[in-house]
């Protein structure tokens, strides 16, 4: 029984994927009131300014290569080719874990230039929301990490429902990497 | 009328099968007790899993009042005898005379307060209204996910079982005011509750927040791409409007306050100075520097005000449907009714400062607010006024639903008018903080959204158990609640305006508002007659899933929708068979002579759809 009959003459869109789109547009309101959270704070004074360690960047680097590597894998899922489109997913995997150590290194450069949670609310601002992405960024591999063990334990086969439920992660994964460069971006203006 | 249920069943027929029924093993979904009854992803048992909860903690809430209602109107009597529940809360004197302990009366303002919001007004009656209507009313056989559905209603029941566990903390549970402020909130050790107690409801609103998101995101989903062949959205009916909206604010909203939360747990115990700075605990500074109280205010503001619209929007949609269908009228101005919703949805974004004017914010900013929170009167006043329209002429049945629906309409009007005078940050600065506050809000969105609540329940209890609740229970319950509530709250606003102070223990000792000694007992006792009144309610409620008279006729009031087309004990699916087809809007009454024509119905050869455009 298929209770989730979507009726394609409104949106054209999976319910799934819409839902999807509703809990980005959550989590778009969670980051902008912590980003304008940090503006109003910055604007009342006494704010620490200090260098980004440079391990930020390479953190960057890793989460845009692990969004086109999703995305080729992607795209050779749907072209069949098997072989590519589950290395590429594993590849992905890895970057996606790899951000997340390059993270925490990232703290401990910041704790190595004597800057600690509690040092300023500038220093706060930035482990909370740096804090807050990587947590979403795990659930982002738990997802990976779901469509894997499709991957790699079901007979490859391209259907309408598989193609589907890996634009799922796709979505989040790319939503989860424009968000750190917003981040990134946001961090460097202020 | 009964050629027009003979259409409905026709027309029943030449909806489409989706071969729902198709499947001969049953409903997967619904095979074991548990599966049907406790862990369900019928989004009818999750409505009704949501208002009985709801139910509960309404009543937990209003005891809690009560108590502190007898604090206020009764400080010399003694209270002994509540030894047996409230224990040590009680402090019995040598004499034998029982007092209120003081940080325990702020804990139960403060319960009073988060429970009342978040767990009945925002769950029971959002939670219980959207699951029930939203599939029923679009022709769905459910929600986009069931399973986060249910996920939806088994986290507020996480978050509800926290806070209750938190009441029995022996530091007492938070005790710093709903809203939460900091530095009572942020500091472990400012008072007592706001240790473990702070932690816990902390812990239980984010966990609140989820349910809400869930909840939420599948409700816009459903709405937008569940609807059933003809439903365009200008044929919706006006709760199912209401509903969309309410969930569009609080997915924008919540994750606002749970921004606000992080920052706070990270205040609270890891030594970060978000809102923290310069405070002296027990003569001694804290280490904290830096920080900003007003943060927090800003944060907790842009959800805490449109919560009040995700408090009071849903009513708006019951009543709207409620106010139609008993006064055998189409609701007047359907899309001015839409828009208004539209537009205060909109405006529910731009008005949070109001409740900081007093926190010391710019006054130019304050203007610019103040001039956005009085513009919300206009589309308030276009749907006061569409409301009486609809009324104006009616066949009016007044039954219990239809009754509650017309006392939304007076107290939306008593407690819309006292928001003007608030809204005014000139005005504001005597008002705030005043028992003028507490009856303004408590009549605008506590009481009238109960009232929508109670239309909705007596109205669509039918649609929930397959029986009536008792009429004559029903009747008393609204007449009480009705001139009772007025009691309660209507005296407040004489006594805010002598400027009495809000959330204070005892007035004996302040000769200017000792006067009012005599009108705090009368308030009093007027709510121990109201809280009585609600547990006629309850039981009336209770009784009447089991006992009460049975619905015979499948359309019992001649309503349009489609709720009333799903047989009375439809199963997980709603429609046994094909999905019926939506030829026309929800509210032809009374249209070309006939009483009502459901929305099944096509619309004759050159017959006008009053819900296109």
């Amino acid at each position: 029984m298929n209770l989730s009959i979507q009726n394609k003459e409104y949106t054209g869109v999976h319910p799934h994927k819409f839902l999807l789109w509703c809990a980005m547009a959550g989590m778009v309101m969670m980051f902008a009131a912590l980003t304008s959270a940090y503006i109003v704070r910055k604007s009342a004074g006494n704010w620490l300014e200090f260098q980004l360690p440079s391990i930020f960047w390479m953190n960057t680097a890793v989460i845009v290569l692990s969004s086109l590597t999703l995305h080729a894998s992607y795209k050779s899922y749907c072209n069949g080719k098997e072989q590519l489109y589950k290395g590429l997913m594993l590849i992905t995997f890895v970057l996606g874990l790899a951000f997340l150590v390059l993270q925490y290194q990232g703290w401990l450069a910041m704790n190595a230039m004597d800057i600690w949670l509690n040092t300023n609310p500038s220093a706060s601002f930035i482990f909370v929301i740096t804090g807050i992405h990587a947590a979403h960024l795990i659930g982002g591999v738990t997802a990976l990490t779901i469509a894997m063990v499709y991957a790699f334990k079901l007979t490859f086969k391209v259907t309408e429902r598989r193609k589907n439920r890996f634009e799922l992660v796709l979505i989040y994964w790319h939503f989860v990497d424009i968000l750190w460069l917003y981040l990134l971006i946001f961090f460097i203006l202020q | 009328m009964a050629n027009i249920d003979i259409v409905t069943q026709e027309e029943l027929a030449h909806g489409h099968d989706d071969h729902h029924d198709d499947d001969h093993h049953g409903d997967k979904f619904q095979s074991g007790f548990f599966s049907r009854y406790v862990f369900s992803m019928d989004h009818k048992t999750i409505a009704k899993q949501f208002l009985i909860t709801g139910i509960i903690w309404a009543i937990i809430g209003a005891a809690m009042s009560i108590v502190f209602r007898l604090q206020l109107g009764f400080p010399e009597e003694s209270i002994a005898w509540l030894k047996p529940i409230l224990g040590k809360w009680i402090v019995v004197d040598d004499a034998g005379i029982g007092s209120l302990d003081q940080d325990f009366y702020y804990a139960l303002v403060t319960m009073h307060g988060t429970i009342l919001v978040f767990f009945v007004l925002t769950a029971g009656l959002s939670g219980t209204f959207s699951n029930l209507l939203i599939p029923l009313h679009i022709g769905a056989r459910d929600m986009a996910s069931p399973m986060l559905n249910m996920f939806s209603y088994w986290f507020f029941f996480l978050a509800g079982t926290i806070m209750f566990a938190s009441l029995f903390l022996s530091t007492g549970p938070f005790a710093g005011g709903w809203t939460a402020y900091p530095p009572l909130s942020a500091v472990q050790s400012s008072m007592s509750g706001s240790g473990a107690g702070m932690t816990l409801w902390t812990v239980s609103l984010v966990l609140f927040v989820v349910s809400v998101l869930l909840g939420g995101m599948n409700y816009i989903t459903t709405v937008i791409n569940m609807r059933t062949k003809g439903m365009t959205m200008w044929r919706l009916p006006l709760p199912i409007w209401a509903f969309l909206v309410t969930a569009i604010l609080g997915l924008l909203s919540f994750p606002v306050l749970a921004s606000a939360f992080f920052l706070m747990i990270f205040d609270r115990s890891f030594g970060t100075s978000f809102y923290l700075s310069e405070i002296f605990i027990n003569n001694a500074p804290l280490e904290n520097v830096g920080g900003s109280p007003i943060l927090y205010q800003h944060l907790f503001w842009f959800l805490g005000h449109p919560e009040v619209y995700i408090i009071i929007l849903p009513a708006f949609g019951i009543v709207s449907e409620v106010l139609s269908v008993h006064s055998r009228k189409p609701i007047f101005g359907y899309k001015a009714m839409v828009m208004s919703i539209l537009a205060i949805a909109v405006l529910a974004f731009i008005v949070w400062a109001h409740h900081m004017f007093m926190s010391g914010i710019n006054p130019f900013i304050a203007n610019i607010f103040v001039l956005f929170t009085l513009i919300i009167a206009v589309p308030s006043a276009v749907k006061v006024f569409n409301w009486i329209a609809t009324l104006y002429g009616g066949n009016i049945r007044f039954n219990s639903a239809n009754l509650f629906a017309i006392g939304f309409v007076s107290l939306f009007i008593s407690g819309g008018l006292t928001g003007i005078f608030l809204g005014n940050s000139a005005i504001d600065i005597p008002l705030h903080d005043t028992y003028f506050v507490v009856a303004h809000f408590h009549i605008v969105m506590g009481v009238a959204a109960f009232f929508g609540m109670f239309a909705g329940i007596y109205h669509w209890f039918p649609r929930m158990y397959g029986r009536f609740m008792n009429e004559t229970l029903g009747r008393l319950h609204f007449w009480g609640t009705m001139i009772g509530a007025y009691a309660i709250f209507w005296p407040m606003h004489y006594m805010g305006m002598a400027g009495v102070p809000r959330r204070y223990y005892n007035f004996t000792a302040f000769e200017s508002f000792n006067q009012f000694a005599a009108m705090n007992q009368f308030i009093t006792i007027a709510a121990i007659v109201v809280f009585a009144l609600q547990i006629v309610f309850v039981i009336n409620f209770f009784y009447s899933i089991f006992n009460g008279r049975k619905q015979k006729k499948m359309n019992p009031y001649g309503a349009n929708t489609l709720e009333w087309t799903a047989p009375v004990n439809a199963g997980h699916g709603n429609w046994p068979g094909a999905i019926p087809h939506v030829h026309r809007w929800a509210y032809d009454y009374g249209k070309d002579g006939q009483e009502f024509i459901p929305q099944t119905v096509p619309l004759k050869p050159g017959e006008k759809d009053m819900g296109a455009h």
